[in-house]
């Protein structure tokens, strides 16, 4: 018996969303009084070993190159096989795209029920019983598994990494992998920008701005305030901003410690998307605007003096010049 | 060509969310029901859009639903689309759920699945992976395009803060999101048409359920807004700071 955590890379780097999935997957297996261990399929310019600082004594890793890339298939072999050689119960992914893609296929291989979008650690008082969000962030359901191997997908943001003493022990892993059958023929990453998904603070703009040309006070502010930026749908789809920027029920669903939404209504199916913000900020000239009820602070005013002046005063807190 | 598509429903976006019997069950008397978004906007108009660029394609629908699921299907239907099926089978539970998809898709052999990036109400993006799985296909997650030259398919999909684009052979599995097509709106002939469409129901494969809903949550309500006045926002910047310790 043991806890498998998935750690997922890009660009040589260990995703944020895997430190916390190592964290929550030590606690499961100390609540458990098992072992945590780790794999990783790819190359990573990190000293595995150091993970060990998270509560984790084993990394399972194929360094080969070829698998820097993700093929789900071929992940999703390795990780089961990997877990049914060290007998690992309780596998834990990131809810995040790669996690998305592969933690299905795992649950299918090793017969084992499925939670995605966990935000807290399992309740093992009465049977094992993961809390989610469902309907969009609008309510929780606590899910019971009953089969004997379990995989939970830890929503990104929802636990907080917890860094301890340690040094964890590093395995080759023997199995060699089948051949993919997806291949990655370009890849691109916003650089200097934080990953909205990943990001603990964020900046939104709404139709309130009136058009793409205004968003350099956004960047300023998410720069200044080193945030990543976001959008409500409208703004998306009137290619004001990317897609990718787009957050609610039908975009990114995101749960950063603070959200500043500037010039957005607050419309049920955006607030679906951010409102399991710890703090969330409302500027908006409309003091009737619906997201003052689900904000903490408030601004009722002009976008386009509020915003300089919030940028001013993050510049002389932080000292920026 | 044949494209399966995955069909689910979910209550309406502005539906309010509220459970009864003992926080077990979703309230939903009076909810108004819809296509789940994903799979009405991204998956169903895609591969309607493939068969038009291919009037040999066929575009078949699946649903695992009760009898209740039939207007939604219709209403797939209206939009585009050949015939229906729907497993008559309701669970909450994605093994179970994908294991019907991969029944019906076993007996069908469809060059391509399509499901939508999740199901709103439970969120769960697990089905495509799943089927894909079970079906020992290819599987490409929460794609912003699909294109399709002769049988390689050329998808674009999310990833952090970036983008990948991904090549891969048919048959496959695709679970789509914005980006992939632009809504639809279902016009007069779509709405006859889809009356008289085949809507086979079919008895659902044996299959485990591996988990259950044991409750449902409502978040605790906010404590309500701390306003700071409109010409002082280095004020709240210093709330934001000293009080909420956000930065
Ligand atoms: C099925 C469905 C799914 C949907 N999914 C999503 C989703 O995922 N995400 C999403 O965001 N929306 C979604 N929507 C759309 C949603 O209902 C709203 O229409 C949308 O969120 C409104 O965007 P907005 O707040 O930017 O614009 P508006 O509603 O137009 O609001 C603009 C706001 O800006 C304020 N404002 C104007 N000028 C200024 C100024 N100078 N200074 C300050 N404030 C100003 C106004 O008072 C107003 O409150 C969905 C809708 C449907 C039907």
């Amino acid at each position: 018996m043991s806890v498998l955590i998935f750690i997922d890379h890009s660009e040589g780097q260990i995703k944020k969303a895997s430190l916390e999935a190592l964290s929550y997957g030590a606690a499961v297996a100390a609540q458990l009084g098992t072992t945590a261990e780790g794999i990783i399929l790819g190359t990573v310019n990190t000293d595995l070993a150091t993970l060990g600082k998270y509560g984790i004594k084993k990394i399972h890793q194929a360094a080969d190159k070829a698998l820097d890339a993700l093929d789900a298939q071929v992940y999703a072999k390795l990780i089961a096989d990997t877990a049914t050689q060290s007998g690992a119960t309780v596998l834990v992914f990131s809810n995040n795209f790669n996690g998305k893609a592969v933690a299905p296929r795992v649950a299918v291989r090793l017969k084992a029920g499925l939670v995605t979008g966990a935000v807290a650690l399992p309740d093992t008082s009465n049977g094992f019983v993961v809390k989610k969000n469902v309907f969009s962030g609008k309510a929780f359901g606590h899910i019971g598994l009953t089969s004997p191997v379990k995989v939970i997908s830890l929503n990104p943001n929802s636990y907080a990494i917890k860094e301890g003493e340690g040094a964890a022990e590093i395995v080759t892993l023997s199995v060699t992998p089948p051949a993919a059958k997806v291949k990655v023929t370009a890849a691109t990453q916003a650089t200097g920008e934080v990953p909205l998904t990943e990001a603990e603070l964020v900046v939104s703009g709404g139709r309130g701005l009136k058009g793409p040309e205004n968003w350099g006070m956004i960047e300023e502010l998410a720069k200044v305030l080193g945030a990543a930026t976001a959008c409500s749908r409208p703004v998306a789809d009137a290619h004001w901003r990317p897609h990718h920027e787009h957050v609610g029920q039908t975009g990114i669903a995101i749960a950063p410690n603070l959200y500043i939404a500037i010039g957005i209504s607050g419309a049920i199916q955006h607030l679906a998307g951010v409102n399991r913000s710890k703090v969330i900020v409302v500027i908006n000239k409309d003091p009737e605007a619906p997201f003052f009820k689900a904000a903490d602070y408030g601004i009722v005013g002009d976008a386009f003096e509020v915003v300089p002046k919030m940028i001013e005063a993050v510049k002389k807190l932080k000292g920026i010049a | 060509m044949k494209i399966l598509v995955c069909i689910s429903k979910t209550p309406d976006t502005t539906a309010k969310i509220a459970f009864t019997q003992n926080n077990t069950k979703f309230a939903s008397d009076g909810v108004q029901w819809i296509i789940n978004p994903y799979d009405e906007w991204y998956a169903l108009v895609r591969a309607i859009e493939l068969k038009e660029k291919d009037p040999s394609t066929a575009v078949h629908l699946i649903t695992v639903g009760g009898a209740d699921m039939e207007p939604i299907i219709r209403k797939a239907l209206a939009i585009g689309g050949d015939e229906a099926i729907r497993v008559n089978a309701e669970s909450h539970d994605p093994f179970y759920i994908a294991s019907q998809i991969a029944a019906i898709a076993r007996q069908g052999t469809y060059d391509l699945i399509f499901t939508g990036k999740e199901t709103i109400d439970y969120n769960g993006s697990a089905i495509g992976g799943m089927v894909a799985e079970l079906l020992d296909l290819p599987y490409i997650s929460l794609a912003t395009k699909f294109d399709l030259n002769g049988t390689t398919a050329t998808v674009i999909r999310e990833t952090e803060g970036g983008e990948e684009t991904d090549e891969a052979s048919l048959p496959l599995v695709v679970s789509c999101q914005k980006g992939v097509a632009e809504q639809r709106i279902p016009n007069m002939k779509g709405i006859m048409g889809a009356r008289t469409k085949p809507l086979k129901v079919v008895e659902p494969a044996a299959a485990e359920t591996l988990t259950s809903i044991v409750s449902f949550e409502l978040p605790p309500a906010k404590a309500g807004v701390q306003l700071v006045a409109a010409d002082n926002p280095a004020e709240l910047i210093r709330l934001l700071h000293e009080e909420a310790r956000v930065f």
